[in-house]
C-alpha cells in the first residue's frame, strides 16, 4: 500500500520538475529540476517494480543498523578530499590569480568555488561525519537499534541530494549569498524535511533505549540537531520571486538581517562545527584509549555552559557597523566567557588519557584525537581574543580569520574526524585491525605540519596586513593602497597553499588505508568486541 | 511602553534571572550526594553493548 503512495508521490515531483525544466528562469534552477526529474523518475521506476513483490520479512531487532553508518563513513572520506581539493585550488587561485582561467569565467572563478569549499569541507565532509557518528553512537549508548527502519537510509540520501544541489547551485550561480547558508530557497526547503527525518530517527532511538541514562555524547549530539534546525529555519524566511527561478528575498532587512546572519553563522560554528563533534569526542576518546572519560560532572557541567552561551556570540562579528554598541558589547562579553567552558571540555578531553600518557607514543589514532583536542583549546583561546573590540579593529578583514577558521576546522574537525574514521573502518567492517599504522603515522604528521604552515602564515599575513591599512603618514594620509598588501601577501600565500598540499595528501594516504583496511586487513572472527589493538 | 522596550526589560531582568538560576541549579544537581556512583556507572556506557543492541531482559531501568 505505501508503494502506491510512493508512486503517487515520486510521479508528481518527476512531473513537477519536468515542468520547471521547461519554465525555468536561470540556469541553476533548470540543472537542478533536470536533476530532481531524473531522480525521481528513477526511483519512480524502481519503486514500481518492486511494487507487489512478495515481502521478505527479517527480524533485525537483534543487530544494530550499520550498512547507512558504512555509507555514511565512504561519503565523509570522499567528500573530505573533495572539499580539501577545492581549498587547495582556490588557495593558489589566490596566490596566482592566472588560475581563474578565462573560458571558465563565471563559473570555475575564486568567488564562485569559495562557498563550494566551504560547504564541502563543513556540510558535506563535517555534516557527513556527525550523521554518521552519531548514528553509531546514539545505538551504541542507548543499546538499541535506530528508530524508524529505512528512514536513516532516507536522511543520508536526502543529505547527499542537499549537498549536490547546494554545490552545482553555487558554480552555477544559484546562491542567497548569506555566508554558509548560501542555498537558495528549495534547497532550504530539502535540507529541512531531511533534516527533520535526522531529528525522528535520532530521538526515536533515544527514547527506546536500554539504557537508563543518556550519554552525555547524545546530548551533544541532540543540541546540535535541534538548534541546527531552528538557525537554518531563522535565517532562511525567503520569498521566492517565482516557483519557477531559483532567486528569492530575504524577509529581514538591514541591520537585522545581518544580525540573524551571524547569529546563525556563529552558531553554526558554535553547534555543528562544535558541539556535534565534542559529540564525538566524548564517545571515540574514551573508546580509543579505552577508559571512561576523565569527569563525567565536568561533562555535564561543559554541555549546559557551552550551549547557555554559544548561543550570544554572534555580534561580535558585526564590529564597528551599523549594530547598536550594546549588542556588540554583549557578543563579546558572551565570546570571552565561552573560553571557560571550551577549556573545561579541552581538559576534559585530554585528561582521558591520565594513566595511559603511554599509549601517545603507540597508538597514532590517539595522537590524532589528542593534536585535535589541542587545536580545540587553541582556537578556542584565539577567538574569544579576536572577538575583543580592539583587537578585532585589527584582525577583521584580514587572513587572520581565515587562519583561525583553519586551526579550528582543519585542526580540530578534521582531525578528530579521521580519528573517528581510524576507528570506525575496522568495527564497521568486522576487519581484526586497520591496514597500515605507519600510514597513520604519515597522515597525522602531514596534517599536522600542513596546519602548522597554514595558520602561521595566515597570523603573519593577517597582521601584516591589518597593519598596512591602518598606517598613516605624518600627514593622515594612508601609506598603502590595497593593491599594496596583495602584493605583500605573495609569499604567505604559496605557504598556505603548500599547507593546504600537505594536508590533501594526508588525506588521500587515509584514504587509501581505509580502502586497504576493507580490502586486506585480516577479517575479524566471532568476536567484535576489541577495538584497534595499538601495537 | 511599545513592543521591542517590553522585550528588552523582560529580557534584562526575569529571563536572565531564570536562565542563571537554571544553570547554577545544574551545577547544585550535578554534585549532589550519590552522584559520583551513579556518574561512573554512566561514563562506563560506551564499554557495554558494543556489538549487538541490548534484550528486554537486559535492559537496566
Amino acid at each position: 500500500m505505501s508503494n502506491y503512495i510512493k508512486l503517487i508521490a515520486l510521479g508528481l515531483v518527476t512531473l513537477f520538475a519536468a515542468i520547471g525544466t521547461n519554465y525555468a528562469r536561470d540556469l541553476a534552477y533548470q540543472v537542478h529540476a533536470i536533476l530532481v526529474m531524473l531522480i525521481a523518475g528513477g526511483l519512480f521506476i524502481w519503486t514500481l517494480r518492486n511494487t507487489d513483490e512478495p515481502d521478505i520479512l527479517v527480524d533485525r531487532s537483534g543487530e544494530y543498523m550499520d550498512g547507512v553508518i558504512r555509507y555514511g563513513v565512504i561519503a565523509t572520506a570522499f567528500w573530505g578530499v573533495v572539499g580539501f581539493l577545492a581549498g587547495t585550488f582556490i588557495a593558489f587561485q589566490l596566490a596566482f590569480p592566472v588560475l581563474n582561467f578565462e573560458w571558465a569565467e563565471g563559473y570555475l572563478n575564486f568567488g564562485r568555488l569559495r562557498p563550494l569549499h566551504t560547504s564541502a569541507v563543513i556540510f558535506a565532509f563535517g555534516g557527513n561525519a556527525l550523521i554518521a557518528t552519531s548514528f553509531y553512537v546514539v545505538q551504541r549508548t542507548s543499546a538499541a537499534r535506530l528508530w524508524g527502519g529505512n528512514l536513516a537510509w532516507f536522511v543520508f540520501w536526502g543529505y547527499q541530494l542537499f549537498i549536490v544541489l547546494a554545490a552545482t547551485g553555487y558554480v552555477l550561480g544559484g546562491t542567497q549569498s548569506k555566508e554558509y547558508a548560501e542555498p537558495e530557497w528549495y534547497v532550504d526547503l530539502w535540507l529541512t524535511i531531511v533534516w527533520v527525518a535526522y531529528l525522528a530517527v535520532f530521538l526515536g532511538t533515544i527514547v527506546k533505549r536500554k539504557e537508563p541514562h543518556i550519554y552525555v555524547a547524545n546530548w551533544f549530539y541532540l543540541s546540535f540537531i535541534v538548534t541546527v534546525a531552528m538557525l537554518h529555519l531563522v535565517n532562511n524566511m525567503t520569498l521566492p520571486v517565482s516557483i519557477w527561478g531559483s532567486k528569492s528575498v530575504i524577509v529581514w532587512s538591514g541591520v537585522q538581517d545581518a544580525m540573524i546572519q551571524w547569529w546563525y553563522g556563529h552558531n553554526a560554528v558554535g553547534f555543528f562545527l562544535t558541539a556535534g563533534f565534542l559529540g564525538m569526542m566524548y564517545y571515540f576518546i574514551p573508546k580509543q584509549a579505552e577508559r571512561p572519560v576523565f569527569s563525567y560532572k565536568l561533562s555535564i557541567i561543559h554541555f549546559w555552559a557551552l550551549i547557555f552561551l554559544y548561543i550570544w556570540a554572534g555580534p561580535h562579528h558585526l564590529h564597528y557597523t551599523a549594530l547598536p554598541d550594546w549588542a556588540s558589547t554583549l557578543g563579546m562579553v558572551f565570546s570571552v566567557v565561552l573560553w571557560m567552558p571550551s577549556w573545561g571540555g579541552m581538559i576534559n578531553g585530554l585528561m582521558t588519557l591520565s594513566g595511559a600518557w603511554d599509549k601517545l607514543r603507540t597508538d597514532p589514532i590517539i595522537r590524532m584525537m589528542v593534536i585535535s583536542v589541542g587545536f580545540y583549546g587553541m582556537s578556542t583561546f584565539e577567538g574569544p581574543m579576536m572577538s575583543i573590540r580592539a583587537v578585532n579593529s585589527l584582525s577583521h578583514y584580514t587572513d587572520w580569520t581565515i587562519g583561525h577558521v583553519h586551526s579550528g576546522a582543519l585542526g580540530w574537525n578534521g582531525m578528530i574526524t579521521f580519528g573517528a574514521l581510524y576507528f570506525l573502518v575496522p568495527v564497521l567492517w568486522k576487519r581484526e585491525r586497520l591496514y597500515s599504522l605507519q600510514m597513520v603515522s604519515w597522515h597525522f604528521w602531514l596534517a599536522t605540519i600542513g596546519i602548522v604552515l597554514y595558520a602561521a602564515s595566515m597570523w603573519v599575513t593577517g597582521i601584516m596586513e591589518g597593519l598596512m591599512w591602518r598606517e598613516v603618514d605624518a600627514n593622515g594620509f594612508l601609506v598603502n593602497s590595497f593593491a599594496d598588501t596583495v602584493a605583500a601577501k605573495f609569499p604567505m600565500y604559496v605557504v598556505r597553499a603548500l599547507g593546504g598540499v600537505l594536508y590533501v595528501a594526508g588525506a588521500v594516504i587515509m584514504c587509501y588505508n581505509l580502502w586497504m583496511t576493507v580490502r586486506r586487513a585480516p577479517a575479524k572472527e566471532a568476536s567484535l568486541t576489541v577495538a584497534v589493538p595499538a601495537e | 511602553m511599545e513592543e521591542y522596550t517590553i522585550l528588552r526589560q523582560f529580557a534584562d531582568s526575569w529571563m536572565l534571572l531564570v536562565l542563571f538560576a537554571f544553570f547554577i541549579g545544574v551545577v547544585i544537581w550535578v554534585f549532589r550526594p550519590g552522584a559520583t556512583k551513579e556518574y561512573k556507572d554512566t561514563a562506563n556506557i560506551p564499554f557495554r553493548h558494543q556489538d549487538k543492541p541490548a534484550t528486554s531482559e537486559e535492559a537496566r531501568k
